[in-house]
């Protein structure tokens, strides 16, 4: 495949072709313009919803400007995690150092908004030009009694993947710190991201079940709960490639054990609610999650047969963050008869591609960090109708006449859950079925022409 | 429970500093520059941006202007590691060079510098110039490169675009003794802005050159393919034969200078003065052509090159303006309106507000919230900015009417017209239709006529 950069050739798989596990876990090689962002960007997006902390971000502007209010990361109450602060370091400071303005900008921000926690995130310089940043932040903590983590994100220490990691190892040092009694069948939420409200769609099913939901890590999140995480009975992890090492950590400090879940598609989502009502050997609570699913799922097989009537013999192509959410995505489409010609994400491992790989079609094309120009020659060499991304995916996809479907941050309507699903095949078909591809056509034949059939369809 | 004790009560830290308010930044009204540099480089015709620097910036900078223009916006990484950040980066450099031309077969590649680059002391042009020296012996046909300094802790996007302009300018353009044609830098301006500007000079059949001009490559057509490097853009000929210009016309009034790095800001040029002083190249530079006085300032200049008078369409078009101003005057008059974006931006709008009785409000350097605690002081009327100060309109339930970069929460940022009569005419329309829909919303029995 010419259109491959020699180093990159091996993070490209086909379904079916090979039997070689996909290279991944890597950096992006330079040059290749990478859908991916930096470590700062990972530990950004998975703190970001803690919405009664500060957040704010040690380096020049850039890194807090790109992120403000980046993620539709909802809140019931506080929105503190929706402003940008920063300490717009100057060249002054690069030369003198930083810390002292560190220090005085968390201290004044501290003051003014009485955050629960502050997150203090190292950019890139920070770390060469020498600012002690956890001493600033132990000095801070002694000052305002508050907790003051220091986020430790220079961009080039990894890739994004690494910014989970370190998201992670942040949010760890708030569990514990508080001892609150909870419900005996409590669990904790690890990787929903309240975008458009997708939580609260999942509380009201766990609710319903007679779970209890202690903490929500960190969609609607809130310093408290995570600092009582460790009370909980069970983690819950969704968008495994960001959270499964909190999980890990939480495991091994406290013993608490965790499960993968998904909570896009009727599959994967059902499954979500059954292995809760599993983990805790309890009839009663399964009997109501059985109840909930053959409710729901009567309630909207009739409008997802219609979409499947009109969509089946579509194809997609999906490159998203997590491989865990395009694995459900696959799922989720074959359920509306559209088959995923090409899948890739930015962050997955060996594990996810494996299974992948099982889960498609042969034929298809699945890849690790890809960049445009190799997207742009998969969906036209496997001839994809509707794409499914996030924004830089986009632009992509629209310049050759493809659909296509946000399946990222800046999302408004929520595709998680049951109701997610019937928005999410709403969605495709709104992209697949839309009249104005008819144009896409550079020169339609006479035929065509004649009889309005469109064209790309 | 947390420990709770009554915040900021102990002894003084030694990283205390009495006295000063608002060190940190909040809600930031301005980008990094590498971002300006970036927007220059998608202006010349195949070129590709490189970012020397951790992967992130490329993303941060190609969402951010994916969110705006619509289009796609490739721009590469060096993607610096922690071993490139210790040893140095010419390594990445490489690689990334090597990556791009494999991909994309550039004719030029711009490269923006980074704080991280910049801060460990990357030798750009060195790396460059080792690049050339390696691989011209191959007989391989190398594109151009173009280096622009930008560190985000200097400055801010505005700033980057017009270093890297002048960076350009001063790379490329050689000295000619012919002087025919006119050169026209018209800084940080929307496609449909530039389009507007080539239509113009067209019409006075001026032969020019403008850079950059990114009208099309950040506004395309649909393509079918997509197209690696989108079509157009200043070519690196025009800008070569820059030096053979009887004049320059820059637009813009501070270009930010009170944010540069260097001292004395006399010695700080722009690429207009940079061709006048090195090159003897008249520069007329003026304020972004917004309003109907700084047009006629523009069309002035216009007159005397091409040694036309203003075409007749375009005269057309100033009559129907002053016309509309006369119509819709008493909607508008002693309305405050609160103003922000890039500095050279904001001043044009504000003598445009005063030329309609608009009084306009705007605050120097400062980040959104800032101007959120101004505006309770200015209580302006409408706010006249990007999307980003969306917050403080609907905090204060007041009408935003969207101009400049960014546009991230409407459609249409790349066709948005400012400059000249036709600018004015759409700004002055939607100015006073915000106005009046304001105020047959609030109104208890609404209205069908004015």
């Amino acid at each position: 495949m010419a259109h491959i950069l020699d180093e990159r050739q091996l993070q490209v798989s086909v379904a079916g072709a090979n039997e070689r596990t996909i290279d991944c876990n890597k950096a992006s090689l330079a040059g290749s313009v990478s859908q991916r962002a930096c470590v700062f960007c990972g530990s950004r997006v998975v703190l970001y919803p803690i919405s009664d902390a500060l957040h704010l971000i040690h380096g020049p502007i850039g890194c807090a400007a790109y992120t403000w209010d980046i993620r539709g990361s909802l809140s019931s109450g506080p929105e503190l995690h929706r402003l940008s602060f920063s300490t717009d370091l100057q060249e002054r400071d690069v030369i003198f150092g930083g810390e002292t303005k560190l220090y005085n900008a968390a201290l004044e921000l501290i003051e003014a908004h009485k955050p629960k926690a502050a997150f203090i995130y190292s950019t890139c310089i920070v770390g060469v030009i020498g600012d002690d940043v956890e001493r600033a932040c132990r000095m801070l903590e002694e000052k305002t009694g508050i907790p003051v983590i220091a986020v430790q994100a220079p961009g080039f220490q990894g890739s994004k993947k690494d910014g989970y990691k370190v998201a992670c190892e942040s949010i760890f040092k708030l569990v514990g710190r508080i001892n609150k009694p909870i419900a005996a069948k409590s669990i904790n939420i690890l990787g929903d991201f309240n975008l458009a409200g997708e939580l609260w769609i999942l509380l009201e099913y766990y609710k319903k079940m007679g779970v209890h939901v202690n903490a929500t890590i960190t969609g609607d999140g809130r310093v408290e709960d995570i600092c009582n995480a460790h009370n909980a009975a069970l983690n819950v992890v969704q968008c495994s490639g960001s959270m499964n090492y909190l999980a890990k950590l939480m495991k091994d400090e406290y013993n608490i054990p965790s499960m993968r879940v998904s909570y896009f598609g009727i599959e994967d989502m059902s499954d979500a609610l059954y292995d809760v009502a599993r983990f805790f050997k309890d009839d009663n609570m399964m009997d109501k999650a059985r109840e909930l699913v053959r409710d729901e799922i009567s309630r909207m097989m009739p409008a997802l047969a219609w979409y499947k009537e009109r969509l089946t013999g579509k194809k997609a192509a999906i490159y998203v963050g997590g491989a865990f959410k395009a694995i459900s995505l696959v799922k989720a489409l074959r359920l509306i008869g559209v088959q995923s010609v090409i899948v890739g994400s930015q962050t997955g491992t060996p594990e996810d591609y494996e299974l992948i790989k099982k889960l498609c079609d042969e034929g298809t094309i699945i890849v690790d960090d890809s960049n445009p120009v190799e997207l742009s020659h998969f969906v036209k060499e496997k001839q994809a109708d509707i794409f499914i991304g996030g924004v830089k995916e986009r632009p992509i996809a629209h310049k050759i006449g493809l659909g296509f479907c946000d399946h990222n941050h800046e999302r408004k309507e929520p595709l998680a859950g049951y109701e997610g699903m019937i928005n999410f095949a709403k969605e495709i078909y709104a992209t697949a079925m839309s009249p104005v591809w008819r144009f896409t056509s550079p020169q339609p034949s006479p035929k065509e022409r004649e009889t309005g059939e469109n064209v790309i369809f | 429970m947390l420990r709770t004790k009554n915040i900021i009560s102990s002894a003084p830290s030694p990283l205390e500093r009495a006295g000063e308010r608002y060190v940190s930044t909040r809600n930031s009204c301005k980008l990094c520059a590498p971002l300006g540099a970036s927007l220059v480089f998608k202006g010349i015709e195949g070129c590709v941006p490189l970012i020397h620097g951790s992967q992130g910036c490329a993303t941060y900078i190609r969402r951010y202007m994916i969110s705006h223009y619509k289009e796609p916006v490739d721009i590469a990484s060096s993607n610096f590691s922690e071993e490139a950040t210790i040893y140095g980066g010419s390594r990445n450099f490489i690689t990334g060079i090597n990556n791009i031309i494999k991909q994309y077969k550039p004719s030029v590649i711009g490269i923006a510098s980074t704080c991280l680059s910049e801060t460990i002391g990357e030798d750009i042009p060195g790396h460059i110039f080792n690049y050339k020296e390696a691989n011209e012996k191959t007989g391989a046909k190398l594109p151009t490169f173009i280096h622009a300094s930008t560190p985000s802790y200097c400055g801010s996007h505005a700033e980057g675009f017009h270093n890297t302009v002048l960076a350009t300018v001063k790379s490329l353009a050689e000295f000619e003794n012919v002087r025919n044609k006119i050169t026209i830098l018209p800084g940080m301006v929307s496609p449909a802005d530039i389009r507007y500007l080539k239509e113009l000079l067209d019409d006075f059949e001026i032969n020019f050159t403008l850079f950059p001009d990114y009208s099309e490559t950040l506004d395309n057509e649909y393509t079918a393919e997509y197209q690696l490097i989108p079509t157009g853009g200043t070519t690196v000929h025009d800008i070569q034969r820059m030096g053979n210009s009887k004049a320059t016309i820059e637009f813009g009034a501070s270009f930010n200078k009170s944010f540069s790095r260097l001292k004395d800001k006399s010695s700080v040029q722009t690429a207009g003065e940079w061709l006048e002083s090195s090159y003897y190249i008249k520069n007329y530079q003026m304020p972004l052509p917004i309003g109907i006085e700084a047009t006629d300032k523009f069309v002035d200049v216009l007159k005397t090159v091409s040694g036309k008078e203003l075409p007749e369409y375009h005269r057309k078009e100033r009559g129907r303006l002053v016309d509309a101003y006369i119509d819709a005057h008493k909607y508008v008059f002693g309305k405050k309106a609160l103003l922000y974006g890039e500095e050279d931006f904001v001043t044009a709008m504000a003598d445009w507000c005063r030329e309609i009785g608009v009084e306009p409000y705007f605050v120097k350097g400062v980040d959104f919230e800032t101007l959120r605690e101004k505006a309770d002081e200015f209580q302006p009327d409408f706010l006249l900015g990007n999307s980003k100060g969306y917050y403080i309109a609907r905090e204060r339930k007041i009408p935003l009417v969207r101009v400049g970069f960014p546009i991230h929460d409407r459609f249409g940022a790349n066709r948005m017209l400012h400059l000249g009569y036709r600018g004015t005419q759409e700004l002055f329309d939607r100015v006073v239709n915000a106005l009046i829909e304001y105020k047959q919303e609030n109104s208890p029995i609404g209205y069908k006529y004015l």
